[in-house]
């Protein structure tokens, strides 16, 4: 029987995480050059519907692990149901969304396997018969190629945006399993999951975004930033640094902890281009940076680069932008 | 409450980093700093030692030079700290550095251990949920905030997209720490002055490799990212690089 890749999807009350495609697509890839078959797993409580929509994609077979303690997420409960899971199932891989649910449990799943996670990875390669995950390090600036050094199942998450979700379509069948519960009380409480107050600005509407970095330096500094995007009919905004110092409303932060953005023009002023900015938006049509650091992992995704001091450049792009538009 | 802080020393954010000519890791001789988030687990570790009384303790794994890291803890307000000094510590996986981490502390009790959620260098995000599952323990990860109860904790989760979430763990626990969750303080010169008398146990690689296996993952090599797209690169004077951005923003993207 051919090896199969098992990816565990991902819901919330209700709603399947649009992630979990993206993840789908890349054991897709892998399966098709390695011979190898994707399987699907959601756990949950009630979740028959979306095991269905699930079943759509061009997979072999959709697992709905149910049970009552599944119903809201703990970790403990989520590792001890998938645990038995694999091991019933032996798949040679386990592929995950990198989200904050899987970050919560995903390492301890795989420990408890006696196993080990390769996290956040980018990419895939076969090389000479070996399976490489590629991972960004040093905050991207480098990459690197990762190899399991034991026998499967190996396990691995992938990044948001590795993988488009758009793929293959199919049908599947759902097989029910009664996920295993461990015995005793549980030990997370979780409450219910919440926004909090009612977001002002919806960056996701802006056409014209102008983010700031660490390389604004002082929170007076934000001042180019604003005349910039004002001169473009923009919005500010900031990566996570910015918002952590209170120097910009949270609301207005870009990247995996908040914003995800598509506008047609996006201005990345003294960002260096952390993973964790740059998932929020890699989809902006035309990316500008401007950094002194000419070894910034932003200029990996811009469409122009600057290489300068922007306390120079900002005033000076500021008023070539304002003719431009007279 | 007793709490133990894990935390590491990574490159400085703007060091300017290399290749080592194996191209399996970065060239050592670079200027080093705390994790940024291991420093907001310090920082929240020390203002619940402020509010419920107990003690502070500090430990990373890494070469001499990384006892800098726990010298500042120490200064910052910390009690004591370990080092398991090694350079061998460095090239570990999160799941054996986090035996290691285990394995110093075995003789302690500790109410909470908490740590930053992810490094700046590997970025792997898993060494506080792995400890959690060596020695047993609940964790929380993403914590932004701490509050105790008579039972344990009361913590606020971040999760995706501005959303949020409160959990209620017992303690003893393990928790991954939010870079933000409180506003960093200085050392003082005090603070300096006394450090220098805190007690620093220093664990070699010997006395934890028992508890050690083999690394499961492996990094082959180590590479300047492909690039994904064709940049068009802009130098000058400031003047003329604002006239050729703003004639490519008008002409060739045409979105002003």
């Amino acid at each position: 029987m051919a090896d199969t890749i098992l990816v565990v999807a991902e819901q919330r009350e209700g709603k399947l995480n649009r992630v979990s495609f993206e993840t789908i697509a890349g054991a897709q890839a892998i399966a098709k050059e390695m011979g190898w078959t994707v399987e699907v797993v959601l756990a949950g409580s009630g979740i028959a519907s979306l095991a269905q929509e699930l079943a759509g994609k061009a997979v072999v077979r959709v697992y709905a692990l149910e049970a009552p303690v599944l119903a809201t997420y703990t970790s403990d409960a989520y590792v001890f149901a998938l645990k038995q899971l694999i091991q019933d199932k032996q798949p040679k891989l386990v592929l995950f969304p990198h989200t904050y649910q899987v970050r919560d449990f995903a390492p301890r799943l795989a420990l408890a396997l006696g196993r080990t996670l390769i996290a956040d990875a980018i990419g895939y390669k076969h090389e000479n018969g070996k399976l490489l995950f590629t991972r960004q390090m040093f905050q991207g600036k480098f990459a690197a190629d990762v190899s399991f050094g034991s026998d499967g199942p190996w396990l691995a998450t992938f990044q948001i945006g590795a993988f488009r979700g758009d793929q293959a379509e199919g049908s599947a069948t759902v097989e029910n399993i009664s996920a295993a519960v461990a015995d005793g009380p549980a030990r997370v409480t979780p409450h219910e999951v919440f926004q909090e107050a009612k977001q002002a600005v919806d960056l996701s509407q802006s056409e014209v975004i102008v983010a700031v970095g660490r390389g604004i330096k002082e929170q007076k500094n934000l001042a180019l930033a604003e005349e910039l995007a004002k001169a473009l009919g923009g919005e500010v905004a900031a990566s996570r640094p910015i918002c952590d110092n209170g120097w910009l409303p949270l609301e207005r932060q870009i990247g995996s902890s908040g914003q995800t953005v598509a506008p047609k023009l996006y201005f990345a002023l003294g960002i260096s281009g952390a993973i964790q900015h740059i998932v929020g938006m890699k989809g902006s049509s035309t990316i500008v940076a401007i950094n002194k650091d000419p070894e910034a992992p932003i200029f990996e995704i811009a469409d122009v680069g600057v290489v300068g001091n922007l306390f120079d450049i900002v005033p000076a792009l500021t008023e070539e932008i304002k003719k431009a538009k007279a | 409450m007793k709490i133990l802080v894990c935390i590491k020393q990574v490159p400085q954010k703007d060091a300017p980093l290399k290749l080592n000519e194996s191209g399996t890791w970065i060239r050592e001789d670079v200027s080093y700093e705390v994790n940024e988030p291991d420093a907001y687990a310090l920082e929240e570790a020390l203002r619940q030692k402020e509010k419920h009384g107990g003690e502070v303790v500090v430990i990373t794994a890494g070469p001499a030079r990384s006892q800098q890291v726990l010298r500042e803890a120490l200064a910052k307000g910390a009690d004591r700290a370990i080092h398991l000094e090694d350079d061998k510590f460095v090239q570990l996986d999160s799941t054996n550095t986090a035996r290691a981490i285990a394995a110093a502390v075995a003789e302690e009790n500790f109410d909470l251990i908490v740590t930053g959620l992810q490094s700046d260098d590997f970025g792997a995000a898993q060494t506080g949920v792995l400890l959690a599952e060596i020695l047993g323990l609940p964790h929380a990860t993403i914590i932004i905030g701490i509050e105790k109860t008579d039972s344990g904790l009361h913590l606020k989760r971040e999760l995706e997209a501005g959303h949020y979430q409160y959990v209620d763990l017992p303690t003893p626990a393990v928790l991954t720490i939010q870079s933000g969750i409180n506003k960093l303080r200085y050392a003082s010169l005090i603070g300096i002055k006394q450090a220098k008398n805190k007690p620093l146990r220093k664990v070699a690689w010997a006395e934890v490799e028992p508890k050690l296996s083999k690394n499961l993952q492996q990094i082959e090599r180590l590479y300047v990212p492909v690039k994904q797209k064709k940049t068009e690169m802009i130098d000058g004077p400031a003047a003329e690089v604002a006239r050729k951005v703003t004639e490519y923003l008008k002409n060739t993207a045409r979105v002003i």
